[in-house]
């Protein structure tokens, strides 16, 4: 197409992590540095936090706010941290897209009842993980615009994260549980409640009585909403429900919408009806035992969600990774970042109404990718295929020469098959072009990642800006195009699956011999004590894990930041103002898989 | 000029419904190359990497050539040459379980003295996520993946929670399934045994040589230190067992 | 491995009998009877040759379901291609992946507007029995807590084949129901599933008078020691009520009493 953008190869250079910590503290004389494990910080009190906000954002280049979360400390068990603390502490995550690099990290210690003020007025980006907070945590974010209850429903009893919080078929704070071996008796968790389902109800609590508490704020008291006022021709706004259960909304997502005849006015995403509690259970989970659990996040690419993973526990525990692992996982992550890129085209253009034919033309070549991953690592969705320090297993014979010949005969053939099929497509184009519209500044204000901000001409990609496993070694490009419509975000999406395939082509011809996994692989460890945050180029965004380790067989804390859930902060900016048919294909844009968005 | 591009679009689409045929007529002499018929009629097809599109599997007739990695839900292997299952009871396979879906119960002897076997062994299959752990940290060779994924059933309990049973299989059937795997595992296997019976002999050697000098009370004392603390726990353990039914 | 007989597709309907659910045999009288056995026969052909099932997903299950659906696997050869996203026009959910809390009222809501007769299908661990996410605080244990199934299939995911393999079930369920017997053709026909409400925790409206005697007997039942009420011998916390409970369990049964009389 003639308006590529000439692809960006380089970034200004990594973000200066100590000089911006420095610019800070020179603002902020109260803010403490602290070390922990791979990670140095700053702890900022709460009611200086808008102002270290801005001086980052306004003076230290950090425009993107990648991460907000909440580690409660009630029973942290390592040396390292003083018992009389604050209970919780809020964690930023700050990037810059023009430099790249490291991240900036800010703690805000918050005891149980107080409260902090929001970061929205800096960032926009942090309506949704703040009300995720709130909801998990219980943390009131002064001023927020809508901190409402987001993964669970208004009216639930207690927030779950809390550490002293504990759900109906609970058992041991920490997998394995003494109670199931060695006496190993055959209990079901149904049993242990009376009513045989995982539940609890809180005293003195009487059903009958019970009323439940649905608000929906913009879409409700939206002040657009004209209502046929002054207006010659009397029309009203409508409220119009689509989902959980609806065709177009990629799986149990939900929208609330308010339209005055086809126009959107006002938008609501609702989620959490796939919410499944990652994070609970992955605090309970030994560190290895979280692996399976990432393939089932961002369920279409488990590779890439794998190494997310990987990546934070090999920084927590400063562990090497042989070299032919390292091929072997790029190889892995960009074959799923092709499947995932073919899925979400074929769904993009189901969304348009194209029913079926070109979904199924581009999960055609997505059987022969799984059909690779499952002879290599046993399934064809769930592959749990990464270990700390390498892979679990290397390749079986004869699979590099069919790996070779999808590469690079058959990949290529259908991306240019779909670019015939659906590029010049004049129905694609018309409903595309121009839909959908936000400004880079924008999109990244509401800490936008992936393929939607590179479709708005930022050439931010974490394979560039921050290097991770080997891909300093491939030559390839970050495509970005310019319009940050519809139709952009469907293209680059084939611009960079044909990235992928040239750089499984180099990998495959590169692939060393040696060994796939440094250490011995065993099953129980303990990383030191600290935090770390591992952050992969997913298909779908900027997919990190922040975990905090307290010395101890399971992770203290594992957050996992969600680049599908982060980019819905966009769907309600960019979807006011276009018809409502519209909103389905902008949601579809976005790319969201709901096992990620909710966890 | 408008509709250009849907008429490209047409194009492809016919070209794709042409292909299907051919693809068809060049290839069903080839189409089941290589397969088993497993006894029942049914084919095996192993998907050719050179051809345009994709075969449609015609299930149940036709059968997808799992690979040998293939995983879904464990099973236990019964050693057809030693004619003993291969399970100890040692338990690892149930701690590293994320999803804890495997109960073992080990076995005991007439004297109520545990013996290295299990009892029962437990798979509860509405629960098991196929993630491989168990076998992969086995250190017996005792637990595999079966690739028999056809388990539907009409009631959920107790028919998926699956006993012992139901899950040993003999060793030919993991090596029928699993040849790779299997033809490097027994040349490990061959080579730790024989390894251990170097070591065996060496210790039968040494002992011989300390027989003669006649002089080891220590390392018995501890030994039966340690059988002491021993018998104090299983007996806690029979009592516990004794209040709890 | 399970509990079928390894030549299981191939067994003629009445050898299949045994292994089915009780509610769903034909009544011996009935084996006979020529003209009611030719009709069912036609009747269950026709409508498990062509079922309709519900474009219905929830998680990861689901892309293996579109995956059976498309070209490779072609549900189409099963006559269930047409995937209807309305329940009005479809008679088969696929339950395909974790069910949560959240969820669960939309899907009852779901599964009491589809025509009888209809089918379910617990697709996947976690649709089954709550999979990995079993202990969840968000997560149903299986669908079968609130609307009843007629086929499992276990696996994290189902592949395709097991998948259709479930469908062939499925359809030799369909094969043993007759017009005689089958719930849909009684007069009262079969009966609506309470939708489940979000309280403080989801609530089934049948279990509410339990719900409400564990809740007021001043214990929180279901919380941390959970697992050792077979030692007490009395189920949930009833031993020590206080004198508010009982009386506000006394005005719940007369409430409940009054509506059963008006």
């Amino acid at each position: 197409m003639s308006d590529i953008v000439a692809p960006s190869t380089t970034v200004a250079g990594p973000l200066d992590v100590a000089g911006t910590l420095a610019l800070v503290q020179e603002a902020l004389p109260d803010a403490k540095p602290v070390s922990a494990g791979p990670t140095d910080y700053l702890e900022v009190a709460p009611d200086q936090l808008i102002e270290a906000l801005q001086v980052l954002r306004d003076q230290g280049g950090c425009d993107l706010l990648s991460s907000i979360t909440c580690t409660d400390y009630l029973s942290y068990q390592g040396r390292a941290r003083a018992k009389d603390g604050p209970r919780f502490e809020v964690v930023y995550h700050l990037y810059s897209t023009a430099q790249g690099g490291d991240c900036v990290v800010l703690h805000v210690p918050v005891d149980d009842g107080e409260s902090l003020p929001t970061a929205t007025p800096v960032y926009p980006g942090a309506n949704l993980q703040e009300r995720e907070v709130w909801d998990l945590y219980g943390l009131v974010f002064d001023g927020h615009p809508n901190l409402r209850r987001i993964l669970l429903w208004e009216g639930f009893e207690g927030h779950p994260m809390r550490k002293d919080w504990h759900e109906a078929y609970y058992e041991e704070d920490q997998k394995p549980f003494r109670s199931r071996h060695p006496r190993a008796d055959f209990a079901r968790s149904e049993d242990k409640v009376p009513w045989g389902k995982n539940t609890r109800y809180p005293a003195d609590w009487d059903p009958d009585d019970w009323q439940e508490p649905v608000t929906y704020v913009p879409v409700s008291q939206d002040p657009r909403s004209r209502n046929g006022a002054g207006d010659h021709l009397s029309t009203e706004s409508v409220v119009v429900n689509l989902g959980p259960h609806h065709p177009s909304t990629h799986g149990v997502f939900r929208m609330i919408v308010r339209i005055e005849g086809e126009t959107v006015i006002a938008l609501e995403p609702d989620m959490g009806y796939l919410h499944r509690n990652h994070e609970k259970i992955g605090e309970r989970n030994t560190w290895l035992m979280n692996m399976p659990f990432t393939d089932r996040l961002d369920y279409i690419n488990s590779m890439s969600n794998n190494w997310g993973y990987a990546l934070a526990v090999e920084k927590l525990m400063g562990l090497e990774v042989p070299e032919r692992a390292e091929y072997l996982r790029v190889i892995m992550a960009e074959l799923s970042r092709i499947v995932n890129h073919l899925w979400s085209i074929g769904f993009i253009l189901n969304d348009l109404g194209a029913l079926q034919t070109p979904a199924l033309y581009a999960i055609e070549e997505r059987e022969m990718i799984l059909d690779l991953f499952e002879s290599v690592s046993g399934a064809r969705m769930m592959c749990n295929y990464l270990r700390f320090g390498g892979v679990h297993r290397d390749l079986p014979a004869g699979w590099a020469e069919r790996a070779r010949y999808v590469v690079h005969e058959r990949l290529p053939r259908a991306l240019d098959q779909l670019d015939d099929l659906l590029s010049g497509n004049e129905i694609v184009n018309t409903r595309g072009r121009g839909v959908g519209y936000l400004s880079a500044e924008q999109l990244i204000s509401l800490s936008v990642t992936g393929p939607m901000i590179r479709a708005a001409g930022v050439p931010y990609d974490i394979r560039r800006c921050e290097p991770y496993g080997v891909y300093d070694r491939f030559d390839f490009d970050i495509p970005t195009l310019p319009h940050s419509d519809v139709y952009d975000r469907y293209y680059i999406r084939l611009l960079e699956a044909r990235e992928s395939v040239r750089i499984v082509q180099q990998a495959l011809a590169g692939l060393p011999e040696g060994d796939i996994l440094a250490g011995k692989g065993g099953y129980v460890f303990r990383p030191p004590e600290g935090e770390a945050y591992g952050r992969v180029e997913g298909p779908k965004g900027e997919l990190g894990f922040y975990l905090v380790s307290d010395g101890k067989p399971n992770p203290y804390r594992y957050h996992i930041r969600a680049p599908s859930y982060i980019n819905l902060n966009a769907l309600a900016p960019m979807t006011v103002g276009y018809k409502v048919a519209d909103a389905i294909v902008i949601l579809g844009a976005i790319d969201i898989v709901l096992g990620e968005v909710d966890r | 000029m408008f509709g250009t591009g849907l008429l490209k679009g047409l194009g492809i689409t016919f070209k794709h419904l042409v292909d299907t045929y051919k693809d068809d007529i060049q290839s069903t002499p080839a189409r089941y190359q290589g397969s088993d018929d497993r006894g029942k009629g049914l084919k095996v097809i192993d998907q050719p990497v050179d051809q345009e599109g994709l075969l449609t599997i015609q299930y149940p007739e036709e059968r997808r050539l799992l690979p040998e990695r293939f995983r879904y839900i464990p099973m236990l292997i019964w050693d057809t040459e030693t004619d003993e299952e291969r399970c100890t009871a040692c338990g690892i396979c149930a701690k590293v379980c994320p999803p804890q879906c495997i109960w073992i119960t080990r076995a005991t002897d007439e004297a109520g003295k545990p013996v290295t076997r299990p009892q029962d062994f437990f798979i509860d299959a509405t629960i098991c996520m196929s993630c491989n752990y168990c076998v992969e940290f086995c250190p017996f060779d005792a637990i595999k993946m079966d690739h028999d994924a056809e388990l539907a059933s009409f009631e959920r309990f107790p028919h998926l929670v699956y006993d012992k049973g139901e899950l040993t299989v003999p060793l030919d059937y993991y090596a029928a399934l699993w040849p790779t795997q299997y033809a490097e595992e027994q040349e490990r296997r061959a080579q730790e045994a024989a390894e251990a019976r170097a070591k065996e002999e060496a210790k039968a050697a040494r002992a011989a040589v300390k027989k003669e000098e006649e002089e080891a009370p220590a390392p018995e004392a501890k030994l039966s230190r340690a059988e002491e603390l021993k018998q104090k726990a299983m007996e806690r353990a029979r009592q516990r067992r004794e209040a709890q039914s | 491995m399970s509990l079928a007989p390894p030549n299981f597709p191939d067994l003629k309907t009445d050898q299949v009998e045994s292994y089915l659910h009780p509610s769903v045999s034909v009544p011996e009288g009935l084996n006979n009877n020529v003209l009611v056995t030719t009709i069912d026969r036609l009747y269950n052909w026709s409508r498990r040759s062509s079922m309709w099932p519900l474009l219905f997903g929830l998680a990861c299950c689901a892309i293996e379901m579109i995956a059976t659906a498309s070209s490779r696997f072609d549900l189409s050869r099963f006559g269930m291609e047409v995937m209807r996203p309305s329940p009005r026009q479809s008679d088969l959910m696929i339950v395909s992946g974790t069910v949560t809390k959240k969820m669960v009222p939309a899907i009852v809501r779901i599964y009491n507007q589809m025509a009888e007769p209809r089918y379910v299908i617990a697709m996947g661990a976690c649709a089954t029995g709550g999979g990995p996410f079993k202990e969840g605080y968000n997560v149903v244990s299986g669908i079968d807590k609130y609307v009843p199934v007629d086929v499992y299939i276990p696996g994290c995911p189902p592949t395709p084949e097991a998948l259709m393999f479930g469908l062939m079930k499925m359809h030799q369920k369909v094969d043993t129901q007759s017009v005689t017997t089958a719930d849909w053709y009684k007069r009262e026909g079969s009966a609506f599933v309470p939708v489940p409400h979000l309280g403080p925790d989801i609530f089934d409206p049948r279990q509410a008078d339990l719900i409400r005697a564990e809740t007021m007997s001043g214990e929180a039942v279901a919380a941390d020691t959970g697992g050792d009420r077979a030692e007490g011998g009395v189920p949930g916390g009833l031993r020590n009520l206080g004198e508010k409970a009982k009386a506000r369990i006394a005005q719940a049964k007369e409430r409940a009493a009054a509506r059963l009389a008006g």
